[in-house]
């Protein structure tokens, strides 16, 4: 496997594992509003993981489509970043989780946008468009439920100490990541640690809520090590092809 | 170059483009709605660059069927439809005309951040968001506080 294809997987694995959590609130949501803005979210990300895909399985060029790539991939090959697999939780777990992912989106797709590869900076740019509404909405709503009732602020609590321990993983970098910044095909994620903790520091004051200390770090999911929600996610989402392989409409 | 000769024009072509309707939004053409970036003749074969709006919407191969249905239906026998990513759509590539449809339909076209969002019935700016994200990608709910109707506005992009 090319680094390249390694690089793409992790860049649409992400968006596409992410998609999919959301799109299990679809039916489930609190009030219609928020049932169409979760779809609709799980859409763009869906979308961006077809490009981000289809461009790694163009690059590997060995008969899979993107559509392969997503259905007959286990769990161990998937490069997803860790805490876009977490469970939706309530919705305290799922904003909180979008908020500390969309946040590190936007810093991403912007340098993405300054890579030496046309093709990449192409989707980064198609990409930020959108993910610049998605933060609008998970930044409201973070400071809307912290900063809201005692229970709103409680749960809040409750899942910004959950899901801490997976941001670390953003920041993350390999041999892959530095064979490829050196082309300038990759970003440096160094720098984007800065201001994606001034974006979490300055939205958790205004939501009340305070930025955990602790900096135990929870990480594998770029190089296949997963935790076991992975499995399950997968289980549904590949029911399909795996039930009746090669189906077709 | 006798076959040259019996091709449409690229205006002819954009012509009809310009009747072919938004999916999920009919009042609009995909011409109005700046998603066609390009139509030329290569040899005998039509070229239309088609560029998505959102990149999940799920009404993008819909225009893709719509537009070679139409091209066909004129009698365009060779069509290579090809999407181009970059630069990413944006709704100022909206015809002026377009934008009145979207309004006339009761659709608030799209506003430059920062300019006031009118209802599209009233044309009141007293008006309150309800949701950034509505029934299509491309759209958020407002409501209008002063004639009290809900609306659609289409989302700067």
């Amino acid at each position: 496997m090319t680094v390249v294809f390694e690089y793409l997987l992790r860049l649409g694995d992400s968006d596409l594992i992410l998609s999919h959590r959301l799109s299990q609130w679809v039916g489930h949501a609190l009030a219609i509003e928020e049932e169409l803005a979760l779809g609709n979210i799980a859409l763009d990300l869906l979308g961006q993981a077809q490009l981000w895909l289809s461009l790694a399985a163009q690059t590997a060029n060995d008969g899979r489509d993107a559509d392969q790539l997503v259905y007959l991939r286990d769990a161990g090959e998937y490069r997803n970043i860790l805490l876009v697999e977490q469970l939706n939780g309530d919705f305290a777990h799922t904003m909180t989780r979008q908020f500390f992912f969309d946040s590190f989106h936007q810093l991403l797709l912007g340098a993405l946008t300054q890579t030496s590869n046309v093709s990449v900076a192409a989707i980064a740019a198609k990409s930020l468009k959108e993910v610049n509404y998605h933060l609008r909405r998970s930044r409201d709503w973070v400071i809307t439920l912290g900063d809201g009732s005692d229970e709103s602020h409680d749960r809040m609590t409750e899942a910004v100490d959950n899901l801490w321990s997976y941001t670390s993983e953003l920041f993350q970098m390999d041999s892959i990541d530095q064979t490829l910044i050196a082309t300038g095909f990759a970003v440096d994620l160094a720098p984007l640690r800065e201001p994606w903790l001034r974006d979490i520091t300055t939205t958790f004051a205004e939501a009340s809520l305070a930025v955990p200390q602790n900096d135990w770090a929870q990480r594998g999911g770029k190089r296949g090590v997963h935790t076991e929600h992975l499995g399950f996610l997968l289980t549904e989402m590949q029911f399909l092809q795996r039930a009746y392989p090669n189906a077709t409409w | 170059m006798v076959a040259a000769a019996l091709q449409p024009s690229v205006a002819q072509v954009w012509s009809w483009l310009g009747e072919v309707p938004d999916p999920e939004i009919p009042v609009v053409s995909v011409v109005d709605l700046g998603i066609v970036r390009d139509a030329r003749w290569e040899n005998d074969q039509l070229v239309v660059c088609v560029t998505p709006t959102y990149s999940g919407c799920p009404a993008t191969s819909v225009f893709a069927q719509a537009i070679a249905a139409a091209l066909q239906s004129h009698g365009v026998k060779t069509l290579r439809l090809e999407t181009q990513l970059s630069p990413p759509w944006t709704t100022d590539w909206i015809s002026d005309a377009g934008k009145e449809c979207l309004r006339a339909f009761g659709i608030a076209p799209p506003t430059p951040h920062g300019t006031l969002i009118s209802c599209p019935r009233c044309a009141s700016a007293s008006v309150a968001k309800v949701s950034e994200f509505g029934s299509t990608p491309c759209k958020a709910q407002y409501r209008c506080l002063d004639c009290r109707e809900p609306f659609d506005l289409f989302k700067c992009l």
